[in-house]
């Protein structure tokens, strides 16, 4: 088996709330690998600190108020990030790893071409002349499908649509042809064929330029389609995680089957809600508790329909539940121990 | 059988906006925006129309126009009769009694200075419904009704989730004991195990009350299991308009096809024949000619006659209708 690129271990990321009513425990030690050329989906509803892990892995967490917890580790190709000096840092940012957000209007400037924002990271990162990093940008435009890169280099974002927009950001973090990219719900500000296009040029791009994506999103469509394996997130830690397709057919959390049965599908028969409950959504109950009082025991057992005694008392961990390969399916659930258990309560 | 006198009626409705000026408002105002160009339907009591479309295809403004929260410039709609677009003032607060909107933003549209309790109390006294002890108890069993402990009454916006500020907002449209609602969005904002509550209890409300809904979204997935008939909008016009069975199974519009196409399917193992539309939606300031979908037309015998005749919404099968003059020959 191949080395991993990136190793996080037991982070956790823990924010002092403005009331000082405590503190919020966003990311709570979670712990994965990504591989050199994967797609790796993270998967999970507000609030369950898809994005603060992200963001700790590029060590962007404001401090204060938030902290990364000693004894939290986070390793690129062999490399602590968290014991970084800022100078070493700067030079993994965006050179080789690379983040897209969610809203390309607020993460781009608007005072800049694009041209010039893409060219920044050629320039600052690979020391290209002023010219040389124009003529990168505009090869990078072209990469992602821009028509008319020579005119549109000089655009400002506002000139452009929501999907160009993402297109640029997307040029602007590959611009170093890194070997992570990290992409924040890439596509959940965009209308649906937008959003085609842009997971078929990430798809693209990715075969081409060889590099790991970590997908982080809540639509368990896009992962469907895009990722080779999938961590599902709640409450700020990892409840499961398997092969994309292992994962779909076979989900052993609670939370994770609950996640798959209420997703309203398209390539389903119509539940004709309408007609007076003869269909009816499957819904989680309740709703993800405050990050700042999560509950004791398996943190989802206040909504899961089969917790019984010990989901109440003691915190399972990651259990291996795999069917082929050691480790390669785990879910944190004591169903794995007491598989008799998974019964529907009347 | 003869079917009932629909409750909503909507026709022929145009709203434009005046595009910007030059600097300083000088200058020839610049092209208009036909945000809803010539939309037509009708909703049967207790039914679900949902109305899809992308950002700018002018289903929110439809909403609006509609309630008259924007003014549409031309038109005819009618609510249980009446004609809504001639009414006056006082008239119209009447009839606001009789339609109520639930918007996408819970956290927007509630005021965060105010208690759920007197969000839910202030359209009780303004339509003369209820005040004192009368008031209370209706607000309680509102509170039930959307599936929020009375409780409740006392928090404020901030103190709640996103699906339990959009069940207040439920509640305040109900308070006035509507006929029709249109629903703008409401689960877009919602996760997806608190969006199936959501839809469930309006599913639920809908039977009891027998309410009429106009359910506008993007999602087709979400529309697929809460409408009874869908209306798909492209710039502004109604580009297919079909019983919802019909238009899952069989669309006869391009774009309904390449929208239906392009929604991610939560299962890896799902044959995927994603069409990759080319482009943006143009602008509604400068609309193609001819049919406004053919620069970005992925119909094989797509030719000039697209691009110079825009096609008219017209029956292409029971109940269907498509606006494409391949509408015969579906993708």
């Amino acid at each position: 088996m191949t080395e991993p690129l990136l190793r996080v271990r037991d982070l956790k990321t823990y924010f002092v709330t403005e009331q000082g009513s405590g503190t919020a425990r966003a990311v709570d030690g979670v712990s994965f690998d990504v591989r050199p050329g994967e797609t790796l989906g993270i998967v999970g509803e507000s609030g369950c600190g898809k994005t603060v892990t992200s963001l700790s892995i590029l060590r962007l967490i404001p401090e204060p108020p938030g902290h990364i917890r000693p004894g939290s580790f986070i390793e690129f190709e062999g490399r602590n990030i968290l014991t970084l000096e800022p100078k070493e840092l700067r030079a993994v940012r965006g050179n080789q790893i690379a983040m897209i957000f969610q809203e390309p209007m607020t993460s781009l400037n608007p005072v800049f071409t694009v041209g010039d924002q893409i060219a920044e990271a050629a320039i600052v990162h690979q020391h290209l002349s002023r010219a040389a990093a124009r003529r990168r940008a505009i090869e990078m435009l072209q990469l992602v499908g821009i028509p008319d890169p020579e005119e549109r280099v000089d655009h400002y974002p506002h000139q452009m649509s929501g999907g160009m927009r993402q297109r640029v950001m997307i040029a602007m973090a590959l611009v170093c042809h890194p070997k992570l990219l990290i992409a924040d719900e890439p596509t959940t500000a965009l209308d649906v064929t937008i959003q085609a296009q842009i997971l078929e040029l990430l798809e693209r791009l990715q075969a081409e330029l060889g590099m790991a994506v970590m997908l982080i999103t809540h639509d368990l469509g896009v992962v469907a389609g895009t990722a080779d394996r999938v961590v599902v997130m709640y409450a700020g830690q990892v409840v499961e995680q398997a092969p994309t397709v292992e994962l779909f057919a076979h989900p052993v959390h609670p939370y994770t089957e609950g996640l798959l049965a209420a997703v309203p599908r398209l390539d389903a028969p119509s539940l004709s809600l309408r007609t007076g409950g003869r269909g009816r959504l499957h819904s989680i109950p309740g709703q993800v508790p405050a990050a700042t009082a999560w509950p004791d025991g398996c943190r989802f057992h206040p909504r899961c329909p089969y917790a019984w005694d010990r989901c109440r008392a003691e915190e399972p961990p990651l259990l291996d539940a795999s069917q082929g390969d050691a480790g390669t399916h785990t879910a944190r659930c004591w169903l794995v121990t007491e598989p008799q258990r998974r019964t529907r309560r009347p | 059988m003869i079917a009932p006198p629909p409750l909503v009626a909507v026709q022929d409705l145009v709203k434009h906006f005046a595009g910007e000026r030059g600097w300083f408002g000088l200058g020839q105002p610049r092209a208009v925006v036909r945000a809803v160009d010539g939309v037509s339907f009708e909703i049967p009591p207790a039914q679900t129309l949902g109305l899809v479309g992308e950002s700018g295809s002018g289903k929110t403004t439809t909403g609006r126009a509609i309630l008259r929260l924007v003014e549409p410039d031309r038109g005819r709609v009618t609510v249980d009769g009446l004609d809504v677009l001639t009414l006056g003032p006082r008239e119209l607060r009447a009839l606001r009694r009789r339609m109520q909107i639930v918007f996408q933003d819970p956290y927007g549209s509630l005021n965060p200075r105010m208690t759920v309790r007197q969000m839910l109390a202030e359209p009780l006294a303004i339509h003369r419904i209820a005040t004192g002890p009368d008031a209370e108890r209706r607000i309680a069993a509102l509170l039930e009704e959307v599936g929020l402990d009375p409780g409740f009454g006392r928090s404020y916006p901030h103190e709640l989730s996103g699906g339990q500020r959009q069940r207040v907002g439920i509640a305040r449209a109900l308070s006035v004991e509507p006929q029709f609602l249109v629903l703008d969005e409401p689960v877009s904002a919602l996760d997806v195990s608190v969006q199936a509550q959501v839809l469930n209890l309006l599913a639920e409300l809908q039977q009891r009350r027998r309410l009429t809904y106009l359910f506008i979204a993007h999602d087709l997935a979400v529309v697929k299991h809460i409408a009874d008939e869908v209306a798909v909008m492209y710039l502004g016009k109604i580009v297919e308009r079909a019983p919802a069975l019909a238009l899952y199974a069989a669309p006869r519009h391009p774009y309904t096809t390449s929208l239906l196409s392009a929604v991610p399917v939560p299962d890896p193992t799902a044959q995927r024949n994603r069409i990759v539309l080319s482009g943006d939606v143009p602008s509604p300031m400068h609309p193609p000619p001819g049919c406004p979908f053919h620069p970005r037309c992925p119909h094989p015998k797509k030719n000039d006659r697209c691009r110079t005749e825009p096609p008219a919404l017209r029956a292409v099968a029971p109940g269907q209708l498509a606006a494409c003059h391949f509408a015969e020959e579906p993708l």
